[in-house]
């Protein structure tokens, strides 16, 4: 059975942090790139081009991307290994030492009542599942504060169909509007409970931009919402015109027969994921 | 267009939401948190870190400085949560704001009746923006980390004119 060393995982999440930090994903400007052509609003396409350059000077020059370098979350997946210390102590090691040396913002405070700053961006919400690999795989994302606002859950009946589903969605990327960062990445879980559901928006947002879902109702969800969400107009921080969504992304679960939960997870231009297996 | 501060009311006359322009000269960066203590200090008759009339306030916790640089990654933070605050520094002669997205209809009617005019940075681009920051000090609440308040020169810092003092709204198609 493979063994897990302390010092491995701590270096991989530092790594992790400061990857998704400065590198933005190429497939992410390739979809600003190609959406470019079809804006015509020239404040709209100010703000695209604003972006693009930004991924360029935060690479080379080692600057965050945006300032607000979030709320670290990890998924692990853990197959058949073994692991014998403290896993959520290391990882919130590694995100110390990362937001630290590298001279991220904290962002953690240690009570939503008290608000003392934690000075060093600790503890990361930290979310596990069990696969039957041999390996570990770390997830990471960076989440700002900006678009985890406007995300939202509603109970729908169970007798609500596709089209309440679809509604919910585009009322609540219509709230967001400008304030949330668009063109916008839009997570969206249904089914399982209330806190699954925001678990399941949540992790769609760290599936590749360009897949779809490999079931046939979510992967039409997707086109369809990806379709109308770009006819609202809202365009590049709010400003007009077509680009407010770069993608959809859909992830469901079995859910009981009283409840059909629905969470939308909004994700600003800036998303910040990386992964890493051990 | 190009502007510069001291952003006197004159200097407001003919910007128009939707404009894009180019600031330079000072501003003073001041979040959730220095908004709370900067407004207690006020409601008790207290001496401010700084004079509000005809200043600039930008709505941004940037990221530590790096030794040797002027200032971290700095775009701007979100403004709904500084409309509940922004009344009592209008008063004070407050000349304008930067931050991104929708502001209250309350905040647009009283940019017009204060003819304070709002601006928006592009979110998310806080690397890009970092370029146009040529000075940053310390001017107050150091114990609030990213949200203390600094005093920055910028030197043609883009920025689109989101609501002007006419009531004009960019976000308004």
């Amino acid at each position: 059975m493979k063994k897990i060393k302390r010092a491995d995982l701590i270096e991989s999440i530092k790594n992790l942090c400061k990857e998704a930090n400065y590198y933005l994903d190429k497939n992410i400007l390739k979809k600003i790139e190609e959406l470019k052509e079809k804006e015509d609003k020239a404040i709209s396409l100010e703000v695209l081009k604003q972006i693009e350059e930004n991924a360029l000077i935060a690479e080379k020059k080692n600057l965050p991307l945006c300032q607000d370098t979030g709320t670290v979350v990890v998924f692990l997946e853990i197959g058949n290994i073994l692991i014998d210390f403290n896993i959520e102590e290391a990882i919130n090691k590694g995100v110390s030492l990362a937001y630290n040396e590298n001279y991220f913002r904290k962002s953690i405070v240690n009570h939503p009542l008290e608000r003392t700053n934690t000075l060093d961006n600790t503890p990361a919400i930290i979310h596990t599942k069990f696969t039957n690999t041999n390996c570990l795989k770390i997830k990471l994302a960076l989440k700002g504060g900006g678009s985890e606002n406007m995300s939202k859950i509603k109970m729908l009946t169970p007798t609500a169909g596709y089209e309440q589903v679809k509604n919910f969605v585009l009322a609540v990327v219509k709230e967001a509007g400008g304030k949330a960062c668009p063109p916008f990445i839009i997570g969206v879980g249904i089914g399982g409970n209330f806190e699954k559901s925001a678990l399941l928006a949540k992790e769609s947002l760290l599936r590749d931009i360009k897949d779809s879902s490999e079931i046939a109702i979510d992967k039409k969800l997707e086109t369809e919402l990806f379709a109308e969400i770009n006819k609202l107009n809202i365009g590049p921080m709010g400003f007009g015109g077509q680009t407010t969504a770069l993608a959809v992304k859909v992830n469901s679960y079995p859910c009981h027969i009283a409840s059909f939960p629905v969470a939308v997870n909004i994700q600003c231009h800036c998303a910040r994921h990386k992964e890493i297996i051990l | 267009m190009i502007l510069s501060t001291p952003l006197t009311k004159e200097k407001l006359i003919n910007l128009k939401a939707g404009d894009l322009v180019y600031l330079s000269g000072t501003i003073y960066t001041m979040r959730d948190q220095a908004h709370k203590k900067i407004i207690a200090l006020i409601n008790k008759n207290q001496p401010l870190p700084f004079d509000i009339e005809n200043s600039v306030i930008y709505y941004v916790g940037p990221t530590p400085t790096k030794p040797g640089e002027i200032i971290g990654s700095c775009g701007p933070t979100s403004s709904y949560r500084m409309d509940s605050f922004i009344e009592p520094l209008l008063q004070l002669g407050l000349s304008a704001t930067i931050g991104k997205g929708e502001r209250s209809l309350k905040v647009i009617e009283l940019l017009k009746k204060h003819k304070t005019v709002h601006f928006s940075a592009v979110g998310g681009v806080a690397a890009y923006l970092n370029q146009f920051v040529i000075d940053s000090e310390l001017v107050a609440f150091k114990e609030l980390q990213s949200e203390s308040i600094k005093k920055l020169i910028v030197k043609n810092f883009p920025l689109f004119v989101t609501y002007d003092i006419y009531g004009n709204d960019i976000f308004k198609k």
